[in-house]
């Protein structure tokens, strides 16, 4: 318990920590004006007036800071000038449930594919199975996500979209799942799949490498010798211990994704997610928007940490001691 | 199954334990026999490197590396234990031969409680429900002088003592009642005064569990302490096998005499150097033709170096693996400074 509140005590330093760096990268920069930077390009004299005396350009840093933190988080009202007064933090919770959708579909997908796959290569390591499943996720991992999105696309919307076989697929774009469910998978299976391929790669080959080590610990000899089957020392000895390291792989790919980092995947299927949104900001160099969405992606990073911790006082006994 | 004592609870014949290496095959362990009797305790000597464990291990049929060749006799009970079907051995893993390991650190599963994973090897022989389970599990940690084993038995491995967690691996090899625990080194990890304490336990097995013990060490005065009759290994061969008053007392071989005098004396003077054995054993690719000791030993000459020396009789179950006794020149007897007739 103590090890919680401490962990929730570092979190939110973190956070403050994040926050000042990300404000000072965007508006304490040498040498650049962020008052014609938030205004826009070819701002009139008035604008910039305005603009530097609603952020409080023209008093001390630490004001400045507390300004935009409040603009951010208690009045939210942060608005984009290059797009005409846009609230920036609405658009921004607007966006983040359709990326939440999307990374939390394609990490489940991921997960299970990649423990079924990692087992069963390290189940019948050096046989032609392992090899073929390692060769698999390699290529998994070659491909980049924009192409085999592009590909996918081209395939299901294009030369085959009147066949049998994918006239199921709907156009590109989101559909809200309290809109109709099964639009929300229909849109969603195949963005879910492309993001996924890459991970599963990735995951599959870290696990398979983990439960190999594995087996020539001394606590899996201890198993065999106890008389268990061999699939029982490989899924309750070796795989529960392997979690431990897959857990904190997947915090850190969960958390930079639902930070935005599947923006190509989101452009790429058209959703209108936080990824699509900081792509548009950062081809219309939309400051406030660009800000907002970092800000926004660092806060998931710390906060998906802090959950990934948690679950490792969980999954590691050692851990809950160390605390 | 009623015990016939002719025939010995463990019988291993010829065995043989070869695994690969840079393309060719490399004997680890070559024509080792022994028996260990009902109740009995065995232990097996040797350096690191001298297949000890392997041979552990080949009993216990937990050789999984690819391409390596068990081959010999390995009966429990009269029964083949080479060539098993692997159903079958895993039946008898744990609930007819039970094992404990060198490092008691490691050998426990990290993120499973200890009476979790005593649980699960009784629930993997028997049917039990899980609060039998644990309470079986409860009481034999307590009868391995566990304090508290309740609560220890919702501990995790790391929050446990070398020593308590020492107990509770042979709590977990004792579960299920085995009538053959293979202990390997179980005390090479643990200071001396805890080492004394398992033991003990170890000693002590016998007359409360009625189990023999297969007691593999390199420390000739834990198997004075502790072991009935005493097989001494070098280099994957049996140098000397024979009653450990018989082995300590008249030891045949020169190895075994060189173990002895390596032993600092608990009486008589001081000496100002701990005799040692000079060179090291050779590694397993370059073993010579004849006595794997010859290279290391103060009697070698011409006959020891064409072929390993058979094992030669020297009197009742002792034998010695060299060529001296058959010339009439055997080792002088010795006074044991670590005898069983020592306190």
């Amino acid at each position: 318990m103590t090890a919680l509140l401490r962990r929730a005590g570092q979190t939110l330093l973190v956070l403050l920590g994040v926050s000042v760096l990300v404000f000072g990268v965007f508006f304490a920069t040498p040498g650049a004006d962020p008052t014609a930077r938030i205004a826009g390009r070819n701002a009139s004299p008035q604008t910039m007036e305005k603009v530097r005396h609603e952020y409080g350009f023209d008093r001390p840093l630490p004001v400045q800071y507390a300004i935009m933190m409040k603009k951010l988080f208690i009045t939210r009202d942060l608005a984009s000038y290059a797009n005409r007064g846009e609230r920036v933090v609405p658009e921004i919770m607007q966006a983040a449930p359709v990326t939440a959708c999307l990374v939390c579909g394609a990490a489940f997908i991921w997960v299970t594919v990649s423990i079924a796959m990692g087992t069963v290569a390290a189940a019948m390591k050096d046989t032609w199975v392992d090899r073929g499943l390692m060769m698999l996720g390699l290529v998994g991992i070659s491909i980049p996500v924009f192409w085999l999105g592009e590909v996918a696309n081209l395939v299901t919307q294009n030369r085959y979209h009147d066949t049998w076989l994918f006239s199921w697929v709907p156009g590109l774009g989101y559909v809200p799942f309290s809109q109709s469910p099964l639009g929300w998978l229909r849109a969603l299976v195949i963005p879910w799949t492309v993001l996924a391929v890459m991970f599963i790669g990735i995951y599959s080959r870290v696990l398979r490498t983990d439960l190999v080590t594995l087996a020539g610990e001394d606590f899996m000899r201890t198993a065999r010798a106890k008389g268990l089957s061999p699939a029982r020392v490989l899924l309750w000895h070796g795989l529960r211990t392997s979690m431990v390291t897959f857990v904190s792989l997947f915090g850190m790919d969960f958390a930079q994704l639902v930070g935005g980092g599947a923006l190509l995947t989101e452009v790429v299927f058209g959703l209108p997610g936080v990824g699509r949104l900081t792509y548009r900001a950062l081809t219309t160099l939309d400051l406030p928007v660009i800000m907002a969405t970092v800000m926004y992606s660092a806060v998931f990073v710390v906060l998906a940490n802090a959950a990934v911790d948690v679950v490792y006082l969980f999954l590691d006994p050692r851990v809950r001691d160390a605390g | 199954m009623q015990a016939d004592p002719a025939i010995p609870l463990l019988d291993v014949r010829d065995l043989c334990v070869s695994f690969p290496a840079r393309g060719r095959m490399v004997p680890i362990v070559e024509h080792v026999s022994f028996s260990v009797p009902e109740a009995g305790i065995l232990g097996l000597v040797g350096e690191s490197g001298s297949g000890k464990s392997v041979t552990a291990m080949a009993i216990m049929g937990l050789i999984d590396t690819p391409g390596a060749q068990v081959s010999g006799s390995v009966r429990f009970r009269g029964r083949e234990l080479v060539g098993l079907p692997p159903r079958q051995m895993r039946r008898l893993r744990g609930r007819d031969i039970a094992m404990i390991f060198q490092d008691p650190m490691t050998a426990f599963t990290p993120v499973y409680t200890i009476g979790w994973q005593i649980d699960e090897q009784i629930r993997a022989h028997e049917r039990l429900s899980r609060t039998q389970a644990r309470a079986r599990t409860v009481r034999i940690l307590g009868d391995m002088g566990v304090p508290d084993p309740e609560r220890v038995a919702g501990r995790y491995p790391h929050q446990l003592s070398g020593g308590l967690r020492q107990r509770a691996m042979i709590a977990m090899a004792l579960s299920c009642n085995p009538t053959l625990l293979i202990a390997d080194e179980p005390t090479t990890a643990l200071d001396v005064t805890v080492q004394a304490q398992i033991l003990d336990l170890i000693r002590s097995l016998r007359g409360t569990y009625g189990s023999s013990v297969l007691l593999i060490t390199h420390d000739m005065g834990v198997v004075a302490q502790t072991c009935d009759a005493t097989l001494v290994l070098y280099s994957g061969r049996v140098a000397e096998t024979g009653p450990s008053g018989r082995v300590f007392g008249h030891p045949g071989h020169p190895y075994t005499a060189a173990l002895l005098d390596s032993i600092p004396p608990l009486y008589g003077p001081r000496p100002d150097r701990l005799p040692a054995i000079a060179g090291a054993p050779p590694q397993p690719v370059e073993r010579p033709p004849g006595c794997a000791f010859g290279p290391r030993c103060a009697h070698v000459h011409a006959a020891c170096t064409t072929a390993p020396p058979a094992l030669a009789p020297l009197g009742p179950g002792h034998a010695a693996a060299c060529v001296l006794p058959a010339e009439g020149t055997p080792l002088p007897p010795r006074t044991p400074a670590w005898g069983n007739t020592c306190p």
